[in-house]
């Protein structure tokens, strides 16, 4: 029977800990990145220059539709190439995190938007406001609110695509978690605690993201 | 009326179609202070259409277009002689059939939204403009109430307090009883009346025949795209020359 050993794995919790930290790091400034460039994304799709709008769905398409992995591995191996000098690991994982959540955001945005019924708009041109008046005062505190379920959800899938950083190095969660057990030759206790880590950061959002679900249904 | 007035809104030979379909084709129409003008037809006829047009909520295809004998440009600012959409809008207020209150807002934020945005009046002016409007629509005690706990009647009387929180010249009623329940009717109509004794110019659609009858200064009758019949009350409703007008009635005596 296996003999479990936590307390030997524990003994290297610093190192989880550092791990954590670029995880958070990483999930932030992505996220950050992330809504400038969603945000910028969507109003491009639904700006009435063409050239604009198919810029924008050119870059959601290529990033909605190729791996994470993938796109994670060009940016750091195969950009440095094209450009003709080299890039940081973290340079690349943060700039392709960045690109890849804003993909899903702006289509989340878009959603958003577009799901405020048209007779707001009409009502808000009716008393004199201009198009960014209009998306500021009303458009977009309603189109927060029917976005919101979506946007943690994405967040959330964000939080475990970092650990994805670990083939290029970066010392997340994951990664640190590899050189945990590489020191302890313990597996099962290293990977069973990551695990554990990740669920305890994610079920709280999770939680969250069903909360307003239901009050927003409520509300309808 | 004399004839050195000049009208606050004039419009010639105005067309607005939606792709192949011609909606409108070539209206004249002149709305002078204090009228209150009544859009009777058939539906497809283009009366929503034309009183969409009349704040360019509805872009028209062709025609010209005065607002207090300024040209309208097609664009949202004003710019030398010409007055601009944005500039327009604030002027002639508008009433949907389906009140389009801000739901994200209370009634009184509903109200003031405008005149602090648009207008840039400050809070206080804003909101005390906004409670003379509620007590007149007879309203103050849901001042911080959002829209979704009103009734349909209540909801229709802060979309015309919000309209007139802009201090128009001109209101324009799309329909703005068809989507009540019959009771509520009477609230709404009331309320109209008593801003119809106050002067405001006013342009309304409506299928309420007997409230145009009363009120109304003058009518027209709609018919594809065109002014088929206009004229006082009296005229339109008591002896309606064309045929088409004598056979739309009728569904409304029986």
């Amino acid at each position: 029977m296996y003999h479990w050993d936590f307390y030997t794995v524990l003994q290297s919790f610093d190192l989880f800990l550092i791990g954590i930290w670029a995880t958070f790091i990483y999930t932030v400034g992505s996220i950050a990145i992330g809504v400038v460039v969603g945000l910028l994304t969507c109003f491009a799709r639904l700006s009435r220059f063409p050239a604009l709008r198919i810029l924008a769905r050119s870059y959601q398409e290529l990033f909605r539709c190729t791996p994470l992995l993938v796109q994670i591995l060009w940016a750091y191996y195969a950009l440095p190439m094209v450009l003709g000098f080299s890039i940081s690991n973290t340079t690349a994982g943060l700039l392709t995190l960045s690109l890849y959540v804003g993909s899903f955001y702006a289509e989340i945005f878009r959603g958003g938007i577009n799901a405020v019924d048209k007779g707001q708009r009409e009502a808000a041109a009716a008393i004199g406001m201009s198009g960014p008046q209009s998306m500021r005062y009303i458009i977009m505190p309603q189109a927060v609110k029917k976005m919101l379920p979506a946007f943690i959800n994405q967040s959330v899938i964000q939080v475990k695509n970092t650990s994805l950083l670990y083939a290029i190095s970066i010392a997340e969660l994951t990664y640190m978690t590899s050189v945990v057990n590489s020191e302890t030759y313990r597996p099962l206790e290293s990977y069973t605690l990551a695990a554990i880590m990740y669920f305890c950061m994610l079920f709280p959002l999770t939680q969250i993201a069903d909360q307003f679900e239901r009050r927003m249904r409520r509300s309808d | 009326m004399t004839q050195t007035e000049t009208p606050i809104i004039s419009v010639r030979d105005l067309t607005k179609s939606f792709g192949k379909l011609q909606v409108l084709n070539g209206i004249d129409l002149d709305l002078m202070p204090g009228e209150l003008l009544s859009l009777i037809g058939p539906s497809g006829s283009g009366k929503s259409t034309l009183i969409r047009c009349l704040n360019m909520l509805e872009i028209p295809t062709s025609g010209m277009f005065r607002f207090k004998g300024l040209e309208v440009r097609r664009k949202f600012r004003s710019e030398g002689e010409q007055i601009g959409v944005g500039d327009l809008r604030r002027r002639v207020g508008m009433v949907f059939q389906h009140f389009n209150l801000f739901p994200h807002l209370t009634v009184l934020q509903n109200i003031t939204k405008g005149p602090l945005v648009v207008l840039k009046q400050d809070a206080a002016e804003a909101e005390a403009t906004a409670m003379t409007l509620l007590d007149e629509v007879g309203l103050a005690e849901k001042r911080d109430v959002y829209p979704t706990h009103l009734s349909g009647g209540q909801k229709q009387r802060v979309a015309i307090a919000r309209a007139l929180a802009m201090k128009p010249d001109v209101l324009l009623l799309d329909e703005v009883t068809s989507a009540l329940d019959p009771e509520l009717v009477g609230e709404v109509l009331q309320v109209i009346r008593r801003l119809a004794e106050t002067g405001m110019t006013m342009v309304l659609v409506t299928h309420e025949m007997s409230f145009a009858a009363d009120t109304a200064s003058r009518i027209i009758f709609m018919e594809q795209g065109r002014i088929a019949e206009t004229g006082s009350p009296e005229e339109l409703l008591h002896n309606p020359k064309s045929e088409r007008l004598q056979n739309f009635l009728a569904r409304f005596h029986a």
